[in-house]
């Protein structure tokens, strides 16, 4: 037995029996990185001294004969923006290479309290900005399925990680689809909860009112047990929602008899790969034969979806990216003279390509004679976006769609037109800027590559949003299939 | 030249808001400390933080609005003021835009007897920046700079004046006004010296009987009613220059060079920040509830004017009354010595001599004397019941401010009391009576003052603890009968 394919809630039953220990996980895992990273290229940093002592803990309380948490032991890692005490947290970014935070994001205390185990910090595009990972000022993540092509992103270390078993999971953020496109190209479970459900302390900001942490895992259980760990209200996070978390187990429920399935015909639009289409079809079938009544839907405003998102993301990234700036932390550009030119030359030199298209366009948008046709502009068509959603879920109980209108792509393949880029978060987006939860899950395959079923839910009611992903699941193998990498 | 023209100013005050920890992180308040020691993640605006907002900032602002007559907004809410400052560790400051949590509102000033009403356009809230320290004069000029953090998201409350003020005099009042009214309401320390007040004053001058704006030019951080009075007269004389020369003033921001008593250009309306506002995204807007507002009126203190209003109907002089009700901690403590002794007068003339005297020469606040309204109206009802002299009396106040001790307990120990009685007086009259013949003939011959000289005498033997009303008397008699 292979126990790093293992899904989390696996992992904690051989605990739980005696018949793995922590020690034993943490370094199994450890093996299978040193096996597949030099392909994969996942990590920025590695934590496994730490790892290890804190899984012979576990393993001092298994001895004592203590019961474990559903979490406790199990190994795992986080995105590289969300702060770890003493652990650097980079985002990245060469502007950040050396910062080492003072104190830890929420959710990784969280997860701490739970007993995970964190193997390292996972690559990403810089400050979370991009769809491939390739604006990582460190290395290029490779999709475990196919080496040439992108993991996605912005949180491709982190899917990628889990799609080639070197984590149990993984914590993503998503701000325009970071965790959920990267999930369908790699083939894993990713949920962006709804704004608010998960702490944002700590993660560092890329789009204050857009981003959300959430789990990436191998089944839908997981998922469900990673968000029991972290969701729920955080005094630390004002935007954090003021509600009562539900046991989201509880949601794991084979039945979608009679379950209401939107599908709105503006996310199948022109840009959609045909073979992606056609496993989207075989998996509304699928749903439609397990009992969900499904039908075609309409949301007039998803066309100004990007635009719009291209305009609040950048203005509040210009707006939290501007602390960066080399005084008192971070990279400071040598030989600076006076302090202009320290901020200048800090910045130009810190920053990558990718991270200065967006602080520029959001500090055009925001500039005095601009804001009104620009930023409020978009403030304006955020809400009619909303009230898509509103009024398709009067009707509806969940919307469905795929996650990306492609299966990953190829290195380069996009990086140097950044509209072709943006466009492949086309499906995710609107749901940011609605606020709302959405999953991404596997569903099928085309041209050997996975593709993602994206399901978007209302606000505070991912329980739905599970229960259709463990009924499909349950009722499929394309969780169970894995990237022959490794498997030389 | 300046005849020809009038003044119109307006001022923006930023205080520094009295609560214990700052406005979004626990970090303490506190003045001074050993620097970047009151500091935290939140306030470092290291990566990754997020604000979480003080409710003691927002109750002090409503507190603020109500005693400055503003209307309390139901709904309010942050935005981001984005500049570029080594002070500024987030480098934008979070402060409120378009929808401030007070709106209008005026303060009555009184100048050379007229009264005026300064209508106050907005009040917000927003943190505090850092202290750069310089290793030279400016940032410009020096090889290096260090930041202190401790001030870093100290809360403050900016209050924006209408252009209602047409003079100094006027403008001063209305800052010595405002600033008295925070301190009434304890929302802000009002320490000058530690530039928990700072004044920004707009100025420009029009030609007398004109009704357009004239170009303005701003003056930013001036901490001092002094300064401000300094600083606008050297902008109005400037300005009143340009324009009698046919120039036209530049629209700019300036700073006071207190050194040199001048204004200097820091830059133009052309350099002027873009602040690119926007909605701050990490805090959820405000909406203020009325029950709150009602419960903070209820709870608002005697305001200046009305404290005032009363000492005068008690029969104090306007000056009187103005001086008493300069600082909360002075006025309550009267009021508090007037609960114990019933005469507001001579109670005002004590407070106002000797009581701040000794104060000012210790250097000690109101709040911190050593000496308590009780025991000064205890001092003051055995001086009114002829326990003791006012002259005694004065000594007596000062050895209360060195040893911390009762008027009572010191008149007992030292022995002070006053000599009011008929035989032991008589005795020394005689004795002085004997002994300065030179005086009796004087009054005899009708120098009344020889018997100033008498009385002075009989002082003296008796170490001030005769009743000198006593003395008088029966030192007449005495020489009458001789």
């Amino acid at each position: 037995m292979d126990l790093t394919q293992l899904t989390a809630h696996e992992l904690s039953d051989l605990l739980a029996s005696r018949e793995a220990g922590a020690v034993e996980l943490v370094k199994a895992f450890f093996a299978r990185i040193d096996q597949v990273e030099e392909d994969v290229k996942a990590f920025n940093i590695f934590t496994r001294d730490r790892a290890l002592e804190q899984a012979s803990k576990v393993d001092d309380k298994l001895a004592r004969g203590e019961e474990l948490g559903p979490l406790e032991g199990i190994p795992m890692a986080f995105k590289d923006n969300m702060c770890t005490k003493g652990v650097p947290t980079t985002c990245s970014s060469k502007i950040l290479k050396s910062f080492v935070p003072p104190y830890s994001a929420t959710v990784v205390e969280q997860l701490a309290q739970a007993g995970s185990i964190m193997l390292g910090k996972l690559n990403m595009d810089e400050f979370a900005m991009g769809s491939s990972t390739e604006n990582s000022a460190f290395a290029k993540t490779c999709n475990p399925w196919d080496l040439e092509r992108v993991p996605g992103g912005s949180s491709g270390g982190a899917v990628a990680s889990v799609s080639a078993d070197e984590v149990a999971f993984a914590l993503g953020s998503d701000t325009g689809g970071s965790i959920r496109q990267p999930a369908a190209f790699c083939g894993v479970v990713g949920l962006k909860p709804t704004y608010g459900y998960v702490s944002r302390f700590g993660l560092i900001a890329f789009a204050s009112s857009l981003d959300q942490i959430g789990p990436l895992t191998k089944d839908v259980t997981d998922c469900a047990l990673v968000m029991n760990a972290i969701a729920g209200h955080d005094p630390k996070d004002s935007t954090s929602a003021p509600v009562d978390k539900p046991d989201f187990t509880k949601s794991l429920i084979n039945d979608v008899k009679g379950l209401r399935i939107g599908i709105p015909r503006e996310y199948f639009g022109a840009g959609i790969d045909p073979e992606v289409d056609k496993v989207i079809r075989q998996a509304i079938t699928k749903l439609e034969e397990l009992g969900a009544v499904v039908e075609e839907c309409s949301m007039p405003h998803t066309e100004y979806a990007m635009p719009t998102y291209y305009l609040i993301a950048p203005a509040e990234c210009s707006s939290n990216l501007a602390r960066y700036d080399g005084v008192s932390y971070g990279y400071r550009a040598p030989e600076s003279g006076d302090i202009v030119s320290m901020f200048k030359k800090s910045r130009a030199e810190g920053f990558g390509p990718e991270v200065k298209r967006r602080i520029m366009l959001g500090t055009y948008a925001l500039s005095s004679g601009y804001y009104d046709a620009y930023y409020l502009k978009a403030l304006k068509v955020r809400t009619l976006i909303k009230q898509d959603f509103d009024q398709a879920f009067e009707k509806f109980d969940i919307l469905l769609s795929p996650t990306a209108p492609t299966p990953a792509f190829k290195f380069g393949e996009k990086s140097a037109n950044p509209l072709a880029m943006y466009l492949s978060d086309i499906c995710t987006v609107p749901v940011n800027l609605a606020g709302i939860p959405a999953i991404s899950i596997p569903c099928g395959f085309a041209g050997g590559l996975p593709v993602g079923l994206h399901l978007m839910g209302k606000a505070f009611d991912e329980g739905t949003l599970l229960r259709v992903s463990y009924t499909f699941e349950q009722n499929t193998e394309f969780h169970k299939v894995k990237p022959s990498l490794g498997v030389k | 030249m300046l005849e020809d023209f009038e003044i119109v100013a307006g001022v923006e005050v930023h205080a520094e808001l009295a609560t214990k920890t700052k406005i979004f992180c626990g970090c303490t308040t506190e003045f001074g400390g050993e620097q970047n020691t009151h500091v935290c993640p939140v306030c470092l605006g290291l990566p990754g933080v997020l604000p979480v907002l003080n409710r003691q900032v927002v109750e002090y602002a409503i507190k603020t609005g109500l005693a400055l007559n503003s209307e309390i907004a139901e709904f309010s809410k942050f935005d981001r003021k984005n500049y570029y400052y080594p002070d500024l560790p987030k480098n934008f400051q979070t402060s409120q835009y378009d929808l401030p949590i007070c709106l209008g509102g005026h303060v009555e000033i009184e100048v050379d007897g007229v009264k005026k009403r300064i209508g106050i356009t907005r009040v917000h809230m927003e943190e505090d920046a850092g202290k750069l320290v310089h290793s030279g004069a400016t940032i410009s000029t020096s090889d290096v700079s260090f930041v202190d953090y401790n001030r870093t998201g100290v809360p403050l409350l900016e209050i924006v004046s209408e252009p209602d003020l047409r003079s100094v005099d006027e403008t001063v009042a209305y800052l010595e006004k405002l600033v008295q009214t925070l301190d009434y309401i304890e929302v802000s320390d009002c320490r000058m010296e530690q530039g928990s007040v700072r004044f920004d004053i707009n100025v420009s001058l029009r030609p007398k009987g004109s009704d357009k704006l004239g170009i303005r030019t701003e003056t930013k951080n001036l901490n001092s009613f002094g300064s401000v009075r300094r600083c606008m007269e050297y902008e109005i004389e400037r300005q009143a220059e340009v324009l009698s020369e046919g120039g036209q003033v530049i629209q700019e921001t300036r700073t006071w060079d207190e050194g040199r008593g001048i204004t200097l250009s820091l830059r133009s309306k052309e350099e002027a920040h873009d602040y690119r506002y926007f909605p701050e995204p990490d805090l959820v807007p405000m909406v203020i509830e009325r029950e709150w507002v009602e419960r903070v009126r209820e709870r608002l203190p005697e305001l200046p004017d009305s404290r005032r209003e009363r000492l005068l109907e008690l029969g104090l002089s306007a000056y009187d009354a103005g001086v008493i009700t300069s600082s909360k901690a002075l006025a309550e403590f009267f009021d508090a010595a007037l609960d114990k002794f019933k005469d507001p007068k001579t109670l005002a003339n004590w407070v106002m001599g000797d009581f701040l005297g000794l104060l000012k020469a210790k250097g000690i606040p109101v709040q911190s004397s050593p000496v308590k309204p009780e025991g000064l109206a205890e001092l003051l009802n055995l001086v009114e019941n002829g326990t003791i002299s006012g002259k005694i009396g004065k000594s007596v106040i000062g050895e209360m401010f060195e040893s911390g001790k009762g008027a009572a307990e010191i008149v007992k120990e030292k022995g002070l009391v006053q000599i009011s009685d008929t035989g032991a007086l008589s005795g020394i009259i005689d004795k002085v009576v004997n002994s300065n013949p030179q005086s009796v003939t004087d009054f005899k011959a009708g120098k009344e003052r020889a018997i100033g000289f008498l009385v002075g005498q009989v002082m003296k033997e008796t170490k001030g603890q005769a009743n000198p009303g006593l003395v008088n008397k029966l030192l007449k008699e005495k020489l009458e009968t001789m």
